[in-house]
């Protein structure tokens, strides 16, 4: 993989791919009927809402890899999609009320959507934090691949749930749902900028399981070191 | 025959360590009584407002003191060098989760149905017209609870900070049996018609069974060393 698409290489083809969706955001896609210029929020918002979805069920993936077969590229692959997925996650909560405001008038609303990213935000925050709080690191790996696992399982429980929950209540009047009905050339928009997110998230999450290489190397260099001379 | 022997043995076991100073027990039922004294000086409910307010507070109250009791109950064998034992034995170690599990639903038993005294007497509000249904929709949905927070409790215990780290860890994933509970007890106690929240009960009971057969399968990779 370094050879055939080195980092480097990966860095500037997603700097131009979030260039081209930059550009598609803000002078191809059409305004928006009812929203104006704020709508255009949406097509990072979606994207990011997207990508953290995928990084939970890399966890999920990388979690059942690291069990059955112990291979650290599997545990360094469930972390590092934690971390990067965590960043996105936090992205599509900060975008959100940040469109809310002046379209609903309201900062936050718990409807299932929202109640349901939020569920997920706090399940990236206790697999993150676990790894951290975990009192001998060599358990660390096993114990976040056990939360990972169930933490994806409960996803879509939780959508279920949450979404049957909702339905029973009164939900506040939003003007004009998101997705409902896209101009093609807001899909075009869409498309390519989840694209590059995804090509964003795998940059990252590269450099993540990279830097999780060298760390192991360091402290097992430190360990060889420390046992040579102190004997 | 031999895994039902180990849940037995550790379900006996558990609850007899228990008996003998009956902390954990009791702080679970302090814990729960606290939390829906406090509640009076939050909200008052009086009259209609009880129904709406008494289902939510009594799964506070239940989800507090379950996570106390699943934190105290590997608090313990950590001590103890109660978890080495257990990785020793030569035993299913998912008989030993539900052994576990199944002393932590007593427990946890046991404290609802404290604070469901405490709730009733405080509120004046009578559970026993629609007691069948409202036992039913509690039991599935402490199942649940209990299956998950037993094996986060075993997680937990390998964390510094553990007191923080087990309800970070249990409350974004128990939230469908949260919302089902509330739904659950809601519709119960208003004396609506079963087909009404039959659905919640059946969402925790599916809850219950996913996540009691999945930790099944985990535990052995949270007990290894």
């Amino acid at each position: 993989m370094n050879k055939i698409f080195p980092p480097t290489l990966h860095l500037i083809v997603t700097y131009a791919w979030l260039i081209v969706a930059t550009y598609l955001i803000f002078f191809y896609a059409p305004q928006e009927a009812t929203m104006g210029e704020v709508q255009r929020i949406f097509y990072i918002h979606v994207s990011s809402a997207w990508t953290a979805l995928l990084a939970y069920f890399l966890i999920f993936l990388g979690s059942i890899a690291y069990l059955w077969k112990r291979r650290d590229s599997a545990d360094d692959f469930a972390h590092g999609a934690a971390e990067v997925g965590f960043v996105f996650c936090t992205c599509v909560l900060v975008t959100g009320p940040l469109w809310a405001k002046p379209v609903w008038g309201i900062w936050w609303t718990w409807d299932a959507r929202l109640t349901l990213t939020f569920v997920l935000w706090l399940l990236f925050v206790a697999y993150l934090m676990l790894r951290s709080y975990v009192i001998n690191p060599g358990r660390a790996a096993v114990l976040a691949a056990v939360v990972g696992i169930m933490g994806f399982v409960d996803v879509p429980i939780d959508y279920m749930a949450i979404r049957w929950w909702r339905t029973q209540h009164p939900q506040p009047v939003i003007a004009g749902g998101e997705g409902s009905g896209l101009d093609p050339r807001m899909w075009v928009a869409l498309l390519v900028t989840w694209g590059a997110f995804l090509c964003l998230f795998a940059y990252l999450l590269r450099q993540s399981t990279r830097l999780a290489v060298l760390r192991r190397e360091v402290a097992n260099l430190r360990r060889l070191r420390g046992s040579s001379q102190g004997g | 025959m031999r895994t039902l022997g180990v849940i037995s043995a550790i379900f006996v076991k558990d609850l007899r360590v228990e008996w003998r100073h009956r902390e954990t027990l009791a702080s679970m039922c302090i814990f729960g009584l606290l939390v829906v004294f406090l509640f009076n000086f939050a909200f008052e409910p009086a009259g209609e407002e009880r129904l709406r307010l008494l289902p939510g507070l009594l799964w506070i109250a239940f989800a507090f003191a379950g996570v106390l009791g699943f934190n105290r109950s590997f608090a313990a064998e950590r001590e103890n060098a109660g978890l080495e034992g257990m990785r020793l034995a030569p035993v299913d170690p998912g008989a030993i989760y539900l052994g576990k599990m199944l002393a932590n639903l007593f427990f946890m038993g046991i404290a609802e149905v404290v604070v469901v005294f405490a709730t009733s007497l405080w509120y004046n509000f009578s559970f026993i017209p629609a007691l069948g249904w409202f036992a039913l929709t509690t039991f599935f949905c402490t199942l649940g609870y209990v299956a998950v927070g037993t094996t986060f409790g075993a997680v937990a215990a390998n964390t510094r900070m553990r007191e923080v780290m087990l309800p970070v860890l249990q409350f974004p994933v128990a939230v469908p049996i949260f919302i089902a509970g509330v739904e659950g007890t809601t519709g119960a106690l208003k004396g609506d018609p079963v087909s009404d929240y039959a659905g919640w009960i059946k969402l925790a009971a599916g809850y219950s069974a996913i996540f009691v057969v999945l930790s099944y399968l985990l535990f052995e990779y949270v007990l290894e060393e």
